[in-house]
This record gives C-alpha cells, sequence and structure tokens, in this order.
C-alpha cells in the first residue's frame, strides 16, 4: 500500500471519528436548546422530537417572569463580577509581589499559595459557614430585603472564594518569563511597582490576565455549593440555584420551563466563551504544557 | 566590599520600601487565605472533636465519638468509600484514555479539527447544574433520549438513575461527558510539544506506527498525563453538583460518596457539624495523601524529554 492510499485511509477515519464526537457532544446540547422551547405534549411522547413543532418561547416567558429569573440574574450578576474583579486584581498584585519584589519570607509565602491549592473548597465549608454567620452576614428573612440586606447576602456569596491560588500562579509562571531587562529598564527610569505592574507587566502578559479572569469568570457564575448553603431568601438566589428549586417545585410537570432555565444560566458563558475562547482554550493548554 | 553606614542605611530603605509594598500586594490575598482557608482547616479538626449545638454556637468536647460514629458504627460508610473509589477510579481512566484517543485524532491535518476541538471543550466551562437538568432529561427511563436509542436497537431501557446498578454508571457517563474536552485540549497541547525531530529519529531508526507511540508519543506525554491525572482525581472527588441535581446520592446510597455524605451530614436535616467535620477531616486526609503520591510518583516516572 502507498503512503498517499494510507494517508487517504487515515483521513476517512478521522473524519468519522470527528463526526462521531460532534454527534455525542452535541446531541444533548441540542436537546437542551430542543427542549425549552417544547410544550408539554411534546415531552411526554413516546417519540419526542430533536426538533421542536415549532419555535415556541412561552417557557422562557415563565421562567423569567413567574419565577423571577430577572432577580436571579442581577444576583449571579453582581456576585459573579465582584467576586471575579477581586480574584484577577489580587491574582496580579500577587504574582507580581512574588516575582518582582524582593521580601525575606517571599518563598514562605508561595508555599502558603502552594498548600491552599491543596485544600479543596468542601474542607472548608463548614467552618466558613460558622465564620460568615458570625459575620452576620446570613440572611434568613423571607420578606422583602433592604439594600443592606443584598449587601450582606451578596459578600456572604463572595467573601469566602475571593481568594485565589491558582490563577496566582499561571500567573507567577507568566511573569517569569517576562525579559528581567524590561523590569530593570523601568527601575532605572525610576519607575515606582505599580507603575512598572501596570505600564510593563500587564501589558506583556494581556493574555495569561484574560486566562485567568476568563477562568474566574465561569468559575464564579456557574458556583453551586456555597451558594446553596448561604442563600436562605429566594431574592439572593444565584441562577444554578434558582433552577435547582424550579426543578423540584416544577419536576416532572414543567420540563420545558426547567430547561428554558438552564439556558438562562448557560447563555451568558457560552457567548464569552464564543467571544474568547482561545484565551480558554490555548492560556489552559499552554499551563498545563509548561507546569 | 565594604558596608558604609550611609550605603546600608540605602539599602534598608529600599529593602524597607519593597517589603511594604510586597505586604499591599499579596497581603489582601494572603489575608482571605488564612480566614477562609487555614483557619477553617483548623477549626474543622477541632470541630470533629466536638458536639456542636448551632443555636447557642458552643460545642462540647466528646473526644473520638464522632469518629467512632462514622468510622465504625455508620454502616453505609463502607458504601460510600466504594462509592468514591469507583466514581473517581471509572471517571480518571476513562478521561485519560478517551481525552487521548480524541487528541490522536484531532492532532492531524483534518478540516474543522479547531471548530471539533471547540465543540468538544464547551461542555467543561457549562454550569455543572445545568448539564445535570439536561441529562436528568435524557436518562429519563420513559421519555428520554437513551430510552429511544435503545428502543430503536430492541433494548431494553434499564431505569438509569432510579436504578441502583445504573445510577452510578450513569454519573460517570455525565461526568465524562462533561470533561473530555478538557483533557483533549491539554493532550493536544502536549502532543504538539513533542518535537518533531524525535519522530524523524526514530522513523529513521525502523520504528513502526506503534513503536513511534509508544516509545516516543508515550514518554513524551507524561508530564502532561501526570497534570492531567492529578486534576482529574482532585476534580471528580470533589463533584457535588451533579450528583445533587441527578440522585440526591441515592437510590438507597447508590450514589453517594464523600463530599455528598459531607453535605448531608452538615447541611440537611441532620445537622450533626461534629460528623460532617469528621467526614471533612477524612476527605482532606485522603486527597492529601493522594497528592503525595503523586509528587513521589512524578519523581520517579516522570520523563522530561
Amino acid at each position: 500500500m502507498g503512503i498517499s492510499a494510507q494517508k487517504t485511509i487515515n483521513h476517512v477515519f478521522g473524519y468519522i471519528g470527528m463526526a462521531i464526537l460532534v454527534i455525542i457532544i452535541g446531541v444533548p446540547l441540542l436537546w437542551l436548546v430542543s427542549g425549552s422551547m417544547k410544550t408539554n405534549p411534546e415531552f411526554y411522547t413516546a417519540t419526542p422530537s430533536l426538533i421542536p413543532e415549532r419555535i415556541h418561547l412561552d417557557n422562557f416567558y415563565k421562567a423569567w417572569n413567574q419565577a423571577s429569573f430577572g432577580s436571579y440574574y442581577i444576583n449571579s450578576i453582581v456576585t459573579t463580577l465582584i467576586g471575579a474583579s477581586a480574584e484577577i486584581i489580587m491574582a496580579v498584585t500577587t504574582a507580581y509581589a512574588l516575582v518582582f519584589v524582593r521580601f525575606p519570607f517571599r518563598n514562605f509565602v508561595f508555599v502558603m499559595l502552594l498548600v491552599a491549592l491543596m485544600v479543596p473548597e468542601q474542607v472548608v465549608i463548614l467552618p466558613n459557614f460558622l465564620t460568615i454567620a458570625d459575620m452576620g452576614l446570613l440572611v434568613t428573612s423571607s420578606r422583602d430585603l433592604s439594600t443592606q440586606d443584598y449587601i450582606r447576602g451578596w459578600l456572604a456569596i463572595i467573601l469566602p472564594g475571593a481568594s485565589i491560588a491558582f490563577g496566582t500562579f499561571l500567573l507567577r509562571q507568566y511573569f517569569r518569563t517576562v525579559p528581567a531587562d524590561l523590569v530593570d529598564a523601568a527601575k532605572v527610569d525610576g519607575a515606582s511597582h505599580w507603575t512598572t505592574m501596570m505600564n510593563v507587566i500587564a501589558p506583556v502578559a494581556t493574555p495569561a490576565i484574560a486566562t485567568t479572569g476568563l477562568l474566574s469568570f465561569t468559575a464564579k457564575w456557574n458556583e453551586y455549593l456555597w451558594p446553596l448553603i448561604v442563600t436562605f431568601s429566594d431574592r439572593l438566589r444565584t441562577l444554578p440555584i434558582a433552577m435547582r428549586r424550579l426543578l423540584d417545585a416544577e419536576g416532572n410537570a414543567e420540563w420545558g420551563v426547567v430547561m428554558a432555565a438552564a439556558i438562562f444560566v448557560v447563555l451568558p458563558v457560552i457567548l464569552v466563551f464564543l467571544y474568547a475562547q482561545r484565551y480558554v482554550v490555548d492560556g489552559l493548554a499552554s499551563g498545563a504544557v509548561k507546569g | 566590599m565594604f558596608v558604609t553606614a550611609a550605603s546600608f542605611k540605602k539599602t534598608f530603605r529600599r529593602d524597607w520600601r519593597d517589603w511594604i509594598t510586597f505586604v499591599l500586594f499579596a497581603g489582601p490575598n494572603l489575608l482571605l487565605f488564612v480566614v477562609f482557608t487555614y483557619y477553617p482547616l483548623i477549626r474543622n479538626f477541632l470541630l470533629s472533636f466536638q458536639e456542636y449545638n448551632p443555636i447557642i454556637d458552643k460545642g462540647e468536647w466528646v473526644g473520638f465519638s464522632n469518629y467512632v460514629d462514622i468510622l465504625i458504627q455508620d454502616t453505609q460508610m463502607a458504601r460510600i468509600m466504594q462509592n468514591t473509589l469507583v466514581f473517581t477510579v471509572s471517571v480518571v481512566a476513562l478521561i485519560l484514555v478517551l481525552g487521548l484517543l480524541t487528541a490522536l485524532l484531532l492532532n492531524q491535518k483534518l478540516r474543522f479539527r479547531n471548530g471539533v476541538r471547540s465543540m468538544l471543550f464547551s461542555p467543561a466551562v457549562l454550569a455543572g447544574s445545568a448539564v445535570a437538568v439536561i441529562w436528568l432529561y435524557i436518562f429519563d427511563y420513559r421519555f428520554g433520549l437513551f430510552f429511544q436509542v435503545l428502543k430503536y436497537f430492541g433494548i431494553n431501557s434499564p431505569k438509569w438513575l432510579l436504578d441502583p446498578q445504573w445510577a452510578m454508571v450513569s454519573l460517570i457517563i455525565v461526568y465524562v461527558w462533561k470533561n473530555l474536552g478538557y483533557a483533549t485540549v491539554i493532550y493536544i497541547a502536549g502532543l504538539q510539544a513533542i518535537p518533531a525531530d524525535l519522530y524523524e529519529a526514530a522513523r529513521v531508526d525502523g520504528a513502526g506506527a506503534w513503536q513511534r507511540f509508544r516509545n516516543v508519543t508515550l514518554p513524551g506525554l507524561s508530564p502532561v498525563t501526570f497534570f492531567l491525572g492529578v486534576t482529574s482525581v482532585l476534580n471528580s472527588f470533589q463533584s457535588f453538583e451533579i450528583i445533587n441535581v441527578l440522585t440526591r446520592g441515592g437510590p438507597v446510597n447508590a450514589t453517594n460518596v464523600l463530599v455528598y455524605r459531607l453535605y448531608e451530614q452538615g447541611f440537611t436535616e441532620i445537622q450533626n457539624y461534629g460528623r460532617a467535620s469528621v467526614v471533612a477531616t477524612l476527605l482532606f486526609v485522603i486527597m492529601f495523601i493522594l497528592t503525595l503520591i503523586q509528587l513521589r510518583a512524578i519523581e520517579r516516572r516522570v520523563s522530561y524529554a
């Protein structure tokens, strides 16, 4: 068999493999989109179709109005934006300090971060719940909430997860590859650390910072266990928790509405991912290969 | 070199300013770690020796009785440990093997491969809870997608999430489906990092395709495999929302794992903080040992070719 024949065979198998992958990954996603547009009878049939009978947006309307997904959006947006911003800022400043600022206990601090990376959220969730309760941040009232209640409730969701170990590592690795000349030149010019960080390091490290930011954003947006535990008031629920409650309440009775709620949960992440996926994919990959 | 008083003072002043900068830059992050990671780690350990009363916010020392309750008295514990092991091992093995296969496939010069790679990766960024909702419907044994497909081939569908025999299989399918793309992306990057001359040299030496894979590709990928192994073990060990949405640990504890038990003991009707802390301590010890074993393994086996 000639080399070109072998190549053709490889390609044929390659395309068949890719087609199988597309089906395995794509069908459940399509099932979600089509499910969100189905009416109830379309769900409870022995021969459900992958394509809904017609474009039917009632489920979205119901989820938005009856289950007040509008207010859940506000909770998710506020906690995600503040939480992720805190993480990005602290990841940049901590990584910068670890690489470029002289400090006697720098290695000790680095080891502290290493250890933190090895402590999973679940192990400390119970004491953190007690800490948040001691700080007076648990909102148990089910009545209309005051502005102060909202701030307390949001802080309860944000605070324990605001520190960042993984992103700090990712950035530390990246900062170490920045040529020392660049930093020295800035120093000779009399630039402060803050100026050096903002004007020299941050522009060079934009892709790595974008990766860290996107990872933080998706992690906060998708967060489940912690908000489940600390949100007692319906008005403070984030989207994933609200979707879970809707599933409990409607369950098998209103599949379409639950599917629409699931779309509300994933839509922002999908949009961000479509726009910036190369940062996520390439950033993660380079971190893994270098690390 | 002479250290004059003046130069010493100057260096000291510069150092001192650096120290302040360090504290300002790294301090907030570290403070949060102290309050929400280190302190709770210790408090959790202390709680595991207490009978805690949440209403008056006070604990009473009870020695090892919580440990006895969880490790010896709790008849479900053996089942839970076994479930955790089965789930973690199956998920990690499947992710590594399937991830490598798809990466080899997508590393060929095929059209649309970047599009397929992005699509494959997309479930990894979606909320686990939403993914679970999709699969709840797919697994429905009367109207679900699997039921339909199996019926087409004349096979009776199992009751998936409702059947103790199949519930764990269902969870593993969902978890692998969600995380396969991540492993693929990392493996593709690993494949592309292997120098092409290594393959060329092997070919000159007369190595066939299988031998090249066995002697060049696999050793070249070992650091990446290690990285993926560690992250996958730690992540699958912690998976919660998929279980919470799909099975709640049931039926009859068939899918109850350590993390879920911790949640049950601490945050459902039971609310036994002492016992929950024992489960958390157990979880931490196991993960710590796993990490150490893997660190030892990396020293011996990983090639840095």
